[in-house]
């Protein structure tokens, strides 16, 4: 679906990207993880098209997208949120969502379609407005989901989600979590997931990609990454433990299911 | 009982408020979503003038297909004006923004002074006054008031209820998200340099009717233009609405107390205390 090849950005004599390279399969959750600064969000950039990059290849569907301006990634299928939501708050919560239809599809469509589009979107993400309803008063866990139902307004075939946890406590952590895995369920969407907090992310994901100072330093499935000596000691550090019991606890919760994954 | 020539000033002032209002809609809008100061504003209003002039004098046409085609014109000429002199310096530094479009000031003013010359020129046309009892409106004002209300309604309308217009309203807050639900901003910054310089050229068929236009015609509007805007909040649409009536009406009854100077007076040293107290403007935000 997606396929990241040799990704290289260097800023001056700085690498923050180097050499990256991933696959991403349809339908699949991957986790791409690692401390701050390990070059995550660059990557994501670099895909999304907002940064150039120095060399190597971003193909999607099998057509070359890297070094495309936003909108033309936006408009190929490719939909991103941020870190940190960023709503137009002089327009209507309703109106943002819809803006992002109308304009991030990869076709023409109506005014009604986008309005109907938009109001998917929010349903799919749990988030009930009508027409008149306003950003002001979104907590931190409504922004994420807004952030969301606008990425997920342009149709997207893949998603990618940048640290969707930050700001939230436990409780909303988990249901951040289990909403990504609902818009897999229920759309079909391939998910790239960007998350420094590790522990809530290995529930979900089907394989993670480990960066550290811009390189991959592991890949793999869950329970295989968090046990990986060198992600463990560049990463997880004291929370190891709890990452790893994270991992068993899912384990045990798919043998329970009778294993479905 | 108040004074009927009081009355008569404050009625002025809305109408010259209602003018005021559409010129600095134009540059507003400009600045509220490319984030650069046409300083060379009330110059594409001159070149809408002399358009008007051309083409219903020289060449006879009549009067509101001069208008239409100068309204166009002008259009076009704001969209040129972004293509060539302001997308280039676009990523620069501000005060790049501000001299290239100063410098299209001078050429446009000496340009005018080439081919036209210096002398005052009007289309000849003059309206009857409308008499209201004892009071005295000039049409060609109720008209020029009537037009601009009526353009700022339809922008109002255009900004709000078409996704174009949403998008012109989101962009102004955050042109770097936008590329990323799939809109260009290039275009959008083409679309609103269109509506500037549409807007500049209604403005120009509204003053042809009061004003004699010459190559510093720019003046007389360009500094009040900038005011209002200032005033309202640079790039805030509704607080330059406001602005334009409250310096309307000190010009204006100023002008009834003292002499019609003296209102100008009022309202610079008004505009003066107003960045005292309040730099960001009546609706603005403080950066």
């Amino acid at each position: 679906m997606l396929s990241v090849d040799g990704l290289t950005k260097r800023f001056g004599g700085f690498t923050a990207v180097n050499q990256v390279s991933f696959e991403v399969g349809e339908g699949e959750i991957l986790g791409l993880i690692g401390p701050n600064g390990s070059g995550k969000s660059t990557t994501f950039n670099l895909i999304a098209g907002t940064l150039t990059p120095t060399a190597g290849s971003v193909r999607f569907q099998g057509r070359e997208i890297g070094g495309l301006k936003p909108n033309l990634v936006c408009r190929a299928g490719i939909a991103r949120t941020f870190q940190i939501p960023r709503p137009f708050t002089r327009l209507k919560l309703l109106e943002n969502v819809a803006l992002a239809a109308y304009y991030g599809a990869g076709e023409r469509i109506g005014r009604s379609e986008a309005w109907s589009r938009a109001e998917d979107a929010l349903a799919l993400v749990q988030l009930p407005v009508d027409g008149e309803t306003t950003i002001d008063g979104l907590g931190a866990a409504g922004l994420k989901k807004l952030e969301l139902a606008r990425a997920l307004a342009t149709r997207p075939r893949v998603l990618l989600a940048d640290e969707s946890l930050g700001g939230l406590d436990e409780s909303e952590m988990d249901q951040a979590a289990d909403m990504l895995e609902h818009i897999r369920r229920q759309r079909g969407i391939t998910i790239v997931w960007v998350e420094h907090i590790m522990g809530v992310l290995m529930r979900v994901v089907d394989r993670c990609v480990v960066l550290d100072h811009g390189e991959v330093i592991a890949e793999g499935l869950p329970q295989v990454v968090a046990s990986d000596r060198k992600v463990v000691e560049v990463y997880l550090g004291g929370d190891a433990g709890e990452v790893q019991a994270q991992v068993a606890a899912r384990a045990r919760s798919e043998t329970g299911a009778g294993g479905t994954s | 009982m108040i004074d009927i020539f009081l009355l008569e000033a404050i009625l002025n002032g809305i109408l010259l408020g209602g003018v005021l209002a559409l010129l600095a809609l134009g540059l507003n809008i400009v600045f509220g979503v490319i984030d650069v100061v046409w300083i060379c504003y009330a110059e594409l209003i001159m070149f809408g003038m002399y358009g008007n002039y051309v083409l219903h004098k020289d060449l006879g046409w009549p009067l509101l297909l001069a208008f239409a085609v100068c309204v166009v014109v002008v259009a076009v000429l704001g969209v040129l004006l972004h293509w060539l002199v302001i997308r280039p310096v676009l990523g620069g530094a501000p005060i790049n923004q501000l001299l290239v479009t100063g410098g299209v000031l001078t050429f446009m003013q000496a340009l005018a002074t080439l081919v036209f010359g210096i002398e005052f020129r009007n289309l000849g046309i003059s309206m009857p006054s409308l008499e209201l009892g004892e009071i005295f409106l000039s049409q060609s004002r109720i008209w020029a008031c009537g037009v601009s209300l009526v353009a700022v309604a339809l922008l109002w309308l255009f900004l709000k209820k078409t996704y174009l217009g949403t998008a012109i309203r989101a962009i102004s807050q955050d042109r770097e998200i936008m590329p990323l639900m799939g809109v260009k901003p290039g275009r959008i910054y083409l679309i609103t340099s269109a509506i500037g310089g549409g807007l500049a050229g209604l403005a120009a068929c509204l003053l042809v009717l009061q004003y004699d236009v010459h190559p510093a015609i720019g003046l007389t509007f360009g500094p009040i233009t900038f005011m209002v805007c200032v005033m309202g909040g640079l790039g805030n649409l509704l607080g330059g609405f406001l602005a334009a009536f409250i310096f309307a009406q000190f010009i204006q009854v100023g002008g009834f107390y003292f002499e019609l100077e003296w209102g100008y007076v009022f309202a610079f040293c008004f505009f003066i205390a107003m960045m005292f107290w309040r730099p960001q403007g009546l609706l603005g935000k403080r950066a």
